[in-house]
């Protein structure tokens, strides 16, 4: 089930493997896939999100990063953090808007980081009800350190 | 010491219940052991040996009264009545029942305490100068800024997934007790040639399988970048340490393998934007807020006392208590390390009986130190003979500290599961060996350390003598360093060669002290016999005659 913005939504988009043909619509694609064929996908003029291994850094997509509306943050294990990583630089650094999904093997208890660090859009196993989705986030109510969400600190609420 | 606030108070209530849902989940099935095991040990829970082992965190090494009989509390309620401090002046009980726990926890936020990133891939909690706050040496009382680390480490969203561990020390003193250039991070305070106070970042040191000491980092980092700056690091070692082998994972493995000058320039080119964003700058005023807590005692105005040196007083105030920056004060050191006992264990009743001292002799805080001891960190020296007497009648008086007999030890096959070889019953026969006071005194300063596995938990590389178990087809044998430090004088202890048997480790190390009594020079420590001489002289004797040294 995809979450979006905290509630359940209907996902637009359709994840097409590398050799396989493109249908209509919203797409995400590879970054391999995305970099063999970046003009036509660019062409389509319809929305495409591409997907981030957890070792693949978004900043190099450079200014390629404004023709995309989704970017899929993959978990291959849920111990691999480096995706917490790239959607804080998506989010601070390159200032990017659009969609950062979550998808893959990532934790209940993972969500609330997530969310944290500009992550908006979850790909949720059916262990994870959108109830329990819910539940993560109110578990902890105040924060130490600033992060993407720009959420009040403790530090600037004291 | 520092006072949580409603923030503090409720973010831990919050977090212990967070964790009791992560047990109930566990308890129920719905979570693996795969799963839950990053999550306990966020929260200080490993599966050891025999049983689970909850570490429970005593953010830079201070204690007050009430934390002390809490924790004599716990260990009588739900452990065998005694805890163990660690090598990172935290303490662990090793007997907890998994569904216990949260009540443990719980328990445990009463008294400000909590287990939180005491273990787990994430941000270690953090150490100090044990001597904080009392040492003449000091240029401020590095705990504030401790504390301030404490706070942004705790749950942080981006960093708590992190390839392996992370270390952070504090110091502010030209003297390092702290191990600083052991750990993946460190801070230094120092003042620069305006006469500015500011921070000097190393970055890179370690134990464990690769031994490395850290390096320079930030030269001179302004107070209120610090956590800017600390950030930056974190994400480098987060985008780039390795991740495809547990035992390269390390920052200390990244940091040596990039070199210091592309090093700086990654972590330069994070702070630079993060800094320009402003984000994480520390306000003055939180840093003074914080600094609050920490403002001494309100010493009386004594002078300084002609103080014993005979007798069994003499001797504990010659070798356990330290000057004081303020005058008609001293610092004592509670040696957890009695002949034959377990290097780092106290009893239940011990705690309540120092809680009670601390309250009889108006001492508000103690600390406990990497070299798993106790330190009172403010003493009257007119009060030194009394509170020797109380810790005499518990026990807790033995004049060790800072000599052969106070080893540091881990845990080792007794307790842990990682362990290749007991250290227990091994530093115990060292510490027989050398139980006289006498010939303890004329050796001097000597720092034993021990491991019971290549995870160096007892930190065998940094020790003047280090000893590591190995394990050989089912057999122990120990492994001896010599010339290893953790002191500002740091260094890596250099392997001797083969191992010892158990029954003959502590003859090598009886005829390794030997040479060093016979060869060194007036005013030389162990390690100063050692530099000049190298590991010829203490080779030649080590093996004895033993002659099957093919392991």
């Amino acid at each position: 089930m995809l979450i979006k913005n905290n509630l359940p939504a209907e996902d637009t988009y359709v994840t097409v493997a590398d050799d396989a043909p493109l249908p209509d619509g919203a797409v995400v694609v590879s970054l391999k896939r995305f970099r063999a064929e970046r003009s036509d996908l660019l062409a389509r003029n319809q929305k495409l999100g591409i997907v981030l291994d957890s070792d693949q850094s978004p900043e190099a997509l450079g200014s390629d990063l404004d023709r995309l509306s989704l970017v899929v943050l993959e978990f291959p294990k849920f111990r691999d953090g480096r995706p917490f990583s790239w959607a804080r630089i998506l989010r601070t650094r390159l200032k990017f808007t659009g969609e950062i999904r979550a998808r893959g093997d990532f934790l209940y208890d993972q969500i609330a980081f997530l969310k944290r660090v500009g992550v908006d859009a979850f790909e949720l196993p059916p262990s994870i009800t959108p109830e329990l989705f819910a539940r993560a986030l109110t578990e902890m109510t105040n924060v130490y350190q600033p992060s993407a969400d720009g959420r009040t600190t403790i530090v600037a609420m004291r | 010491m520092y006072r949580y606030d409603e923030f503090d108070a409720r973010f831990v209530a919050e977090r212990t219940e967070q964790f009791r849902f992560q047990v109930q989940r566990r308890l129920n099935g719905e979570l693996t052991e795969d799963q839950f095991k990053p999550l306990r040990l966020m929260n200080g829970l490993y599966l050891q040996l025999h049983a689970y082992m909850l570490r429970i965190a005593v953010p830079y090494g201070t204690l007050s009264a009430r934390q002390l009989r809490k924790l004599a509390e716990i260990a009588r309620k739900y452990d065998k009545g005694y805890g163990h401090f660690t090598t990172r002046q935290n303490m662990q009980f090793n007997w907890p029942k998994l569904k216990d726990v949260p009540d443990i926890l719980a328990e445990l936020a009463t008294v400000e305490m909590h287990c939180i990133q005491t273990s787990g891939n994430c941000i270690r909690n953090v150490t100090a100068d044990h001597f904080a706050g009392a040492a003449a040496d000091e240029i401020e009382d590095p705990r504030p800024v401790a504390e301030l680390i404490r706070q942004w480490s705790s749950l942080h969203p981006e960093f708590s997934f992190l390839p392996r561990k992370f270390k952070i020390a504090v110091i502010a003193a030209p003297h390092d007790r702290a191990a600083l250039r052991y750990h993946d991070a460190a801070v230094e305070i120092v003042k620069n040639d305006e006469g500015r106070t500011g921070y000097r970042v190393w970055v890179g040191g370690g134990m464990g399988r690769t031994p490395y000491l850290a390096y320079v980092v930030g030269d001179f980092v302004e107070k209120p970048d610090l956590l800017g700056f600390l950030e930056a690091i974190m994400r480098v070692y987060n985008e780039n340490g390795r991740r495809d082998n547990i035992f390269k994972a390390r920052i200390k493995i990244l940091a040596h393998s990039i070199g210091e000058d592309e090093m700086r320039e990654r972590v330069l080119r994070e702070f630079q934007e993060i800094k320009t964003s402003g984000y994480l700058q520390v306000p003055d005023e939180e840093r003074a807020r914080i600094a609050a807590y920490f403002a001494p005692p309100d010493f009386e105005r004594l002078t300084d006392e002609a103080l014993p040196t005979d007798g069994d007083l003499g001797r504990w105030i010659v070798n356990n208590v330290t000057p004081h920056k303020q005058p008609g004060y001293a610092v004592a050191t509670i040696s957890l390390k009695p002949i034959g006992g377990v290097p780092g264990d106290i009893s239940a009743d011990q705690l309540d009986a120092v809680a009670q001292l601390m309250d009889d002799f108006g001492l508000t805080e103690i600390r406990a130190s990497h070299e798993q001891n106790l330190v009172l960190p403010h003493v009257r020296q007119k009060d030194l003979p009394a509170v020797f007497a109380r810790l005499q009648v518990l026990g807790l008086a033995t004049p060790n500290a800072g000599l052969i007999t106070d080893i540091i030890c881990c845990p080792g096959l007794d307790y842990c599961d990682l362990a290749n070889a007991r250290s227990i019953p091994v530093a115990q026969e060292i510490a027989k060996r050398f139980a006289d006071l006498d010939r303890q005194e004329d050796i001097g300063e000597l720092k034993i350390k021990m491991s019971g596995c290549i995870n160096a938990c007892g930190h065998h590389h940094a020790g003047h003598i280090g000893i590591l178990g190995v394990d050989k087809k089912g057999v122990e044998y120990y492994q001896l360093l010599l010339g290893g430090s953790a002191a500002e004088d740091a260094s890596i202890g250099e392997i001797m060669g083969p191992g010892f048997g158990e029954h003959e480790i502590a003859d090598a190390v009886e005829r390794v002290v030997d040479v060093y009594l016979k060869l060194r020079r007036p005013g030389e420590r162990f390690l100063d016999t050692y530099r000049r001489l190298g590991m010829e002289p203490f080779k030649n004797v080590a093996y004895g005659e033993q002659l099957h040294a093919a392991h």
